[in-house]
């Protein structure tokens, strides 16, 4: 037992998304206004079953010895049924009414003047030096292109985005085809991806780290599946990974290898799917030119390793139903080489 | 008598399987004839070594299909056959798809050869390169702008700004061949 309840807490963490671990400035910035939405609101709560726990167990009748008492058949005169004033008991009601409408009041306000400070502090953070990142959103995954001001360092990934510990990072989201919106709740708040329009996110990681995000907006059959990963790591690897990204695919030497790179470009992954540093330049599927150096497949659906690729590309719709990826037919041999083809591209 | 026929039609509807989705079934093979015919020497990518034997070929029953149908016509944009028929199948550098004229055919046997195969003067040959699945969708698409579909399999409206009125609300035309122009 001793030995299990580390391990169990150890998987609280693990794989989720957690919302109330803050690891950057702008979700702690977050944090703090939910801390104090959550301590009204709980007083609040707590005031109200108070009260009325109170005026349920509170006995009756005990003020009543001093109203008289109204024969049975006459009209008393507030009009048929009103019961005669007490003025003392009609001032401590109105006093107790007064005092909660101006406390409503009060706690409302506070909570609009943090809602607004919050949002300032959140425009303060804004940087100019921060990190561009342009995020598209598609059904169901992710493509992440790096911005640089050097048009040739522009790099494109799907489904993984490496960001580089302390620097703010400027999100542009837009989306392909429906609405999606992007949440890393440890890192940001969630904000919509919309097609034809440009929403902007800031985000920082304070520590390095890999951090779950997920689609937020349903949009489709497979909006569940549509998660994507944020590694968080110190600048020189940052710097390092970028550089990795932005070189093109190797040419294969092993003849295993090199059959597959004319599977992929002769075959129907070319017409979806870019690989660069080769002929295969579509863009309507995730690019695969570093694919091998993900940690996942689909959009975070499923573990990168050969034998969940080759059921992914033999038939994806049973793994992810309704997805953009036909069902290949491929003969052993060819298969086997894509896989080894597919799985050197680092 | 009226609520009778309306759920008598109810019942009949959910019956059809316009708006089922096949994400995995194959459907009953109806192999076209010379599929390893290759007629146009264009291809996108690299030239493909010719089948060692021929895979399958699955006639999906696409053109009774919705889903099936707005597929392919998600396919005609991502394949870039809009590139040469233009987004509503207007026509450019490739004849137009719309009208009544079929220079090749308009069964849908002859769609899928001239996809799969190419024709003479422009139009690559696909083969390998779109799984049989989705040549059958286009090939239901494609006929869907002439109007040769039923009106409730074909699209009713586009997910991009409308240039002329949906594949649904066009009239049926009659095929009739059309001469083909020789090279010169």
């Amino acid at each position: 037992m001793r030995r299990l309840l580390p391990l169990l807490l150890a998987c609280t963490g693990c794989g989720g998304l957690r919302m109330l671990d803050a690891r950057g400035p702008h979700v702690a910035r977050l944090r703090s206004l939910w801390d104090l939405l959550f301590l009204i609101s709980a007083v609040v709560l707590a005031g109200v079953v108070l009260m009325m726990l109170g005026a349920l167990l509170r006995r009756r009748g005990g003020s009543r010895a001093q109203v008289p008492e109204v024969e049975a058949h006459s009209v008393p005169p507030g009009g048929e049924g009103a019961r005669p004033v007490d003025p003392a008991r009609e001032r401590r009601m109105g006093s107790a009414v007064g005092t909660a409408a101006v406390l409503t009041v009060v706690l409302l306000f506070v909570i609009t003047v943090a809602n607004a400070s919050t949002g300032a502090a959140l425009a303060r953070l804004r940087s100019p030096d921060a990190l561009e990142i342009q995020v598209v959103g598609h059904q169901w995954w992710w493509e992440f292109r790096v911005q640089d001001a050097d048009p040739s360092r522009n790099l494109v990934t799907a489904n993984e985005l490496h960001v580089p510990v302390g620097r703010p990072v400027v999100l542009k989201l837009n989306s392909r085809d429906v609405i999606h919106s992007f949440w890393v709740p440890e890192l940001t708040n969630k904000r919509d991806l919309i097609p034809g329009q440009q929403n902007t996110l800031e985000l920082q990681a304070d520590r390095p780290g890999v951090f779950k995000g997920q689609c937020y907006e349903f949009c489709g059959l497979q909006h569940a599946k549509m998660g994507f990963v944020i590694v968080a790591e110190a600048p020189e690897q940052f710097e390092a990974w970028r550089n990795q990204q932005l070189q093109p695919a190797p040419q294969p030497t092993d003849p295993v290898a090199q059959r597959g790179q004319q599977v992929f470009l002769q075959g129907p992954c070319a017409l979806c799917h870019a690989i660069s540093g080769t002929d295969a330049a579509a863009s309507t599927g995730p690019n695969l030119t570093h694919v091998a150096s993900r940690s996942t497949l689909a959009a975070g659906t499923l573990p990168f390793d050969r034998g969940h690729l080759a059921g992914w590309i033999l038939n994806s719709q049973s793994l992810k139903p309704g997805n953009n990826m036909p069902a290949l037919t491929l003969p052993p041999d060819d298969l086997q080489a894509l896989l080894v083809y597919l799985e050197s591209l680092k | 008598m009226k609520p009778r026929i309306l759920l008598g039609t109810l019942v009949l509807l959910t019956a059809c399987e316009r708006e089922q989705r096949r994400f995995q079934e194959l459907p009953a093979a109806a192999r076209p004839a010379a599929r390893d015919v290759q007629v146009s020497e264009l291809q996108p990518g690299p030239v493909a070594a010719p089948p060692s034997e021929p895979a399958p070929a699955t006639r999906a029953a696409s053109e009774d299909n919705a889903y099936d149908v707005s597929e392919g016509k998600r396919l005609y944009v991502w394949f870039n056959c809009a590139g040469c028929h233009a987004a509503g199948g207007g026509g450019g550098m490739g004849p137009p798809l719309l009208d009544a004229k079929w220079r090749y055919g308009s069964e849908p046997e002859n769609i899928y050869a001239t996809i799969v195969e190419g024709r003479p003067n422009g139009m690559p040959s696909f083969r390998g390169k779109i799984p049989d699945t989705q040549v059958w969708q286009l090939v239901a698409y494609v006929r869907s702008m002439s109007g040769l579909l039923k009106k409730d399999v074909a699209p009713g409206r586009s997910d991009t700004l409308n240039t002329r009125p949906s594949e649904s609300s066009k009239a049926r035309e009659t095929p009739r061949p059309e001469e083909v122009e020789q090279p010169r």
